[in-house]
């Protein structure tokens, strides 16, 4: 079918929620494994910094960007009216 | 009834029977302590974890069996997010992640971290740029994608290399993890545990394909987190006074640092580590000139015995002739002796700090540790992201928002395991630190006592410098040990290690299953259906699936018990492998443009050059030619996966752009649903 201007829209929100997820993902891995050894100097309910964020604190915010990208998806979805209903 | 109130009716009676099933497993295991109470032996109780899980998963597969092709390929696209996720968490989780993971962190400290890191953090890619639009194409497996999107039967087949290569080497590391537990826990040998293993994998796989396994996985996921948890808990607990440890550790963390600190300054390991440099230094001198050297040290040991003899004392005699008798027989023995002796100056190190980053004597060479610390997450991420037994999962979802739904419950759940491991690994150092340093040989801990005894390959404690006192020098760890001990050192009873057993047991399992499934489905859908006789009767294409999976199980089980060699290699090589997969999937989907030969050149190139460096590269293979950026060969997908993407992008724009169905194959995939949509999905 013919896409409208809506649907563009769509698509365009998708992409720009889909790279902020992924500068945050890309922050938390990469920018935080190059500096592990500066974070570390950092103490964090007693752990040093670097090492919490390598061993939970990225694990969970991984988590967290899926959440949100689900969540917002699923609004957005309604939003436009691409959504699946209820159906299945 | 319509669709809607089917699906929660269905949702509401599956909570009801897993909530039931976790409750009858944890009944087992209380009645199972109880017999251990009143007098059970260990085996008896390594039997009945054995039979009784393999039982239930055959019992499942048994109940779930089918000969319909939506209900055998994908389930019949009726899994609710949550136990897609469950199920997803344990097909991904195996007996690697499982059993060796904590092991590694506690040997690695801080490196080990980019396992953790790479084998989560690939979800997140799942998520953002795969799992939803895969389920809106909704077919049945990984080529099926490329092949639609750009044509052919050339796309295809690499795409069925790619998932039969990755998929193959990661099968045979875990009918080796299952053949390994059941040896170990019931006595059995191992090539009997291998094939009682294999025995529950095909009766679950083989009768009810993808409804069977996914319905098994949930279960093992349930078993194996409650085991991973149970003795965790216990010895944070006992350490921490924190019922959650996960977040407690940080303190025992500090301490462990401050012990670290204490054993390096400590004259005693000093003596020890001085033992082991002497001792290399003399092995390196000796095997200058062996001929001469074994002469030489025999000639020493024969004059001090005729001296022992001479001065009349029973005690240095006895001595004097048990030195000579411990003497190697021959020259080749002596060589051996020294090689091992000059390995000894591996050991002369000081404890390096669990909590650091990036070892290395100079700035050059902790920033190549640092780039390998960074290729090694590069490819683990990249490589999760295209493993077809995972990507395979989200087919089964009843819709493309459940799709997403069901990644955040497959991280949640895989995420609850991977930030155990490296607070296991903290603590069990900490204990190690503790009890097992320091104490004497005639009195070990128990759980140290009784694990040097049965495999020494495992804790290997050698008392070097004579003062009946451990120092930690003296002490050798296999990475195994600590999920495997940890029961016996939180002071736990059996029946938590028969637990253990049981949740490694069904880590390995249900990956096993589901990349056997993958395998399966490749040959008789992608290379039978598609490719060969596409008339062909949906029953024949099941039950060729079936006849396969028989065939690929026994050749996989086969080359498991030749015990191929380094298996991390070999599992971080089907990750980088798997990497260059991924470009044309996520292109296909964001890049209109991309096309047919962009695709097969950039997946051809990047697994070439994958290939090139990782043979050349790799000791293995002998070639051994210098390292481009100090990078080692595992993580190749750091060159593959960039050569792919810019090969995609050139060779697309040379070539002409795909055709106009193409396109709108890739907007049918960008929207969850659109007018007209609902013929295409649900026809196939």
């Amino acid at each position: 079918m013919q896409l409208t201007q809506k649907h563009n829209e769509y698509w365009h929100k998708n992409l720009v929620v889909t790279g902020i997820l992924l500068l945050v993902w890309f922050i938390v891995t990469f920018v935080e494994a190059w500096f592990a050894r500066e974070l570390n100097g950092i103490t964090f309910f007693g752990f040093p910094l670097g090492f919490y964020m390598s061993a939970q604190g990225s694990l969970a915010i991984y988590v967290i960007i899926i959440g949100v990208y689900a969540w917002y998806m699923t609004k957005l979805d309604k939003e436009y009216g691409v959504d699946e209903g209820d159906l299945e | 009834m319509n669709q809607a109130t089917s699906h929660s009716a269905f949702k509401s009676q599956l909570k009801k029977y897993y909530t039931f099933y976790a409750g009858g497993f944890i009944g087992f295991v209380i009645l199972l302590a109880i017999a251990e109470q009143m007098g059970m032996s260990k085996q008896w109780i390594g039997y009945w974890f054995l039979f009784a899980t393999i039982g239930l998963y055959a019992g499942i597969g048994i109940m779930s069996r089918t000969s319909e092709v939506s209900e055998y390929y994908v389930a019949g696209r009726r899994v609710p997010a949550f136990f897609n996720g469950m199920a997803t968490g344990a097909d991904w989780m195996s007996a690697a992640s499982f059993i060796g993971m904590a092991g590694t962190l506690f040997l690695g400290g801080f490196d080990g971290l980019a396992w953790v890191m790479g084998w989560t953090g690939g979800y997140c890619l799942v998520a953002l740029f795969l799992a939803p639009y895969l389920r809106k194409f909704g077919q049945f497996t990984i080529p099926d994608f490329l092949a639609e999107r750009y044509g052919g039967n050339i796309v295809r087949s690499i795409g069925v290399v790619s998932a039969i290569t990755c998929s193959f080497v990661y099968v045979v590391a875990q009918i080796y993890g299952v053949g390994l537990i059941t040896s170990r826990f019931t006595g059995l040998e191992f090539g009997v545990g291998v094939f009682v293993g294999l025995g529950g994998i095909l009766v679950c796989s083989m009768l009810g394909g993808m409804k069977a396994v996914t319905w098994t996985q949930v279960a093992q996921y349930i078993i194996l987190i409650i085991a991973y948890l149970t003795p965790v808990v216990w010895l944070g607990t006992k350490h921490t006074g924190i019922p959650i440890p996960q977040i407690a550790y940080g303190y025992t963390l500090q301490k462990v640092g401050d012990l670290e600190k204490k054993i390096n300054a400590d004259p005693k390991e000093l003596e020890v580590r001085k033992i082991f440099t002497d001792r290399a230094a003399a092995g390196k001198a000796a095997l200058a000139d062996p001929d001469k050297s074994y002469a030489a040290g025999k000639t020493k040991l024969e004059e001090g015995l005729t001296a022992a003899k001479a001065s009349n004392n029973a005690t240095q005699v006895a001595s004097a002739e048990k030195a000579l008798a411990g003497y190697p027989k021959d020259v080749a023995a002596a060589k051996a002796a020294w090689t091992r002796d000059t390995g000894l100056a591996g050991r002369a190190a000081p404890v390096r700090p669990h909590a650091q980053p990036f070892p290395g004597a100079t700035e050059a060479a902790q920033n190549t540790a640092r780039l390998n610390f960074i290729g090694i997450v590069f490819c683990m991420m990249f490589g999760t992201a295209a493993l077809p037994h995972i990507l395979m999962r989200y087919y089964t979802t009843p819709s493309v928002q459940e799709a997403r739904v069901s990644v955040f419950w497959s991280l949640f759940f895989i995420f609850l395991l991977y930030f155990t491991a490296p607070c296991l690994a903290v603590l069990a150092k900490f204990d190690m630190y503790t009890n097992l340093v320091g104490s004497s040989f005639a009195s070990l801990p128990a759980w140290a006592a009784a694990w040097a005894k049965v495999d020494p390959g495992l804790l290997n404690i050698t008392d070097f410098n004579g003062d009946g006192i451990v120092q930690w020098a003296e002490v050798v760890i296999g990475g195994d040990l600590i999920v495997l001990a940890t029961p016996e050192i939180a002071g736990l009873p059996y029946v938590v290690s028969g637990l253990v057993a049981a949740g490694g047991l069904a880590a390995a399992l249900s990956t096993a299953d589901g990349l056997l499934l993958t395998i399966a489905n490749a040959l008789s859908h992608d290379l039978y259906y598609k490719m060969i006789d596409p008339s062909a009767s949906t029953t024949k294409r099941v039950t060729l699936s079936k006849v396969l999976l028989i065939f690929v199980a026994g050749t996989a089980a086969y080359v498991t018990s030749l015990k191929p060699g380094d298996i991390l290699f070999l599992v971080g090589a089907a990750f980088s492998l798997a990497a260059s997969a991924f470009p044309p999937l996520v292109m296909g989907v964001f890049w209109k443009r991309a096309n047919k030969w962009g695709a097969i050149t950039g997946m051809a190139a990047g697994l070439a050059i994958c290939v090139y460096y990782m043979v050349t590269r790799y000791p293995f293979f002998g070639i051994n030619m210098p390292l481009w950026f100090g990078l080692s060969p595992v993580s190749a997908g750091m060159f593959g996966l960039p050569l792919g993407v810019v090969t995609i992008g050139i060779v697309s724009l040379l070539t002409a752009p795909p055709s106009k169905e193409v396109q709108e194959l890739v907007e049918h995939v960008r929207y969850p649903h659109l007018k007209g949509d609902a013929v295409v999905s649900e026809a196939r």
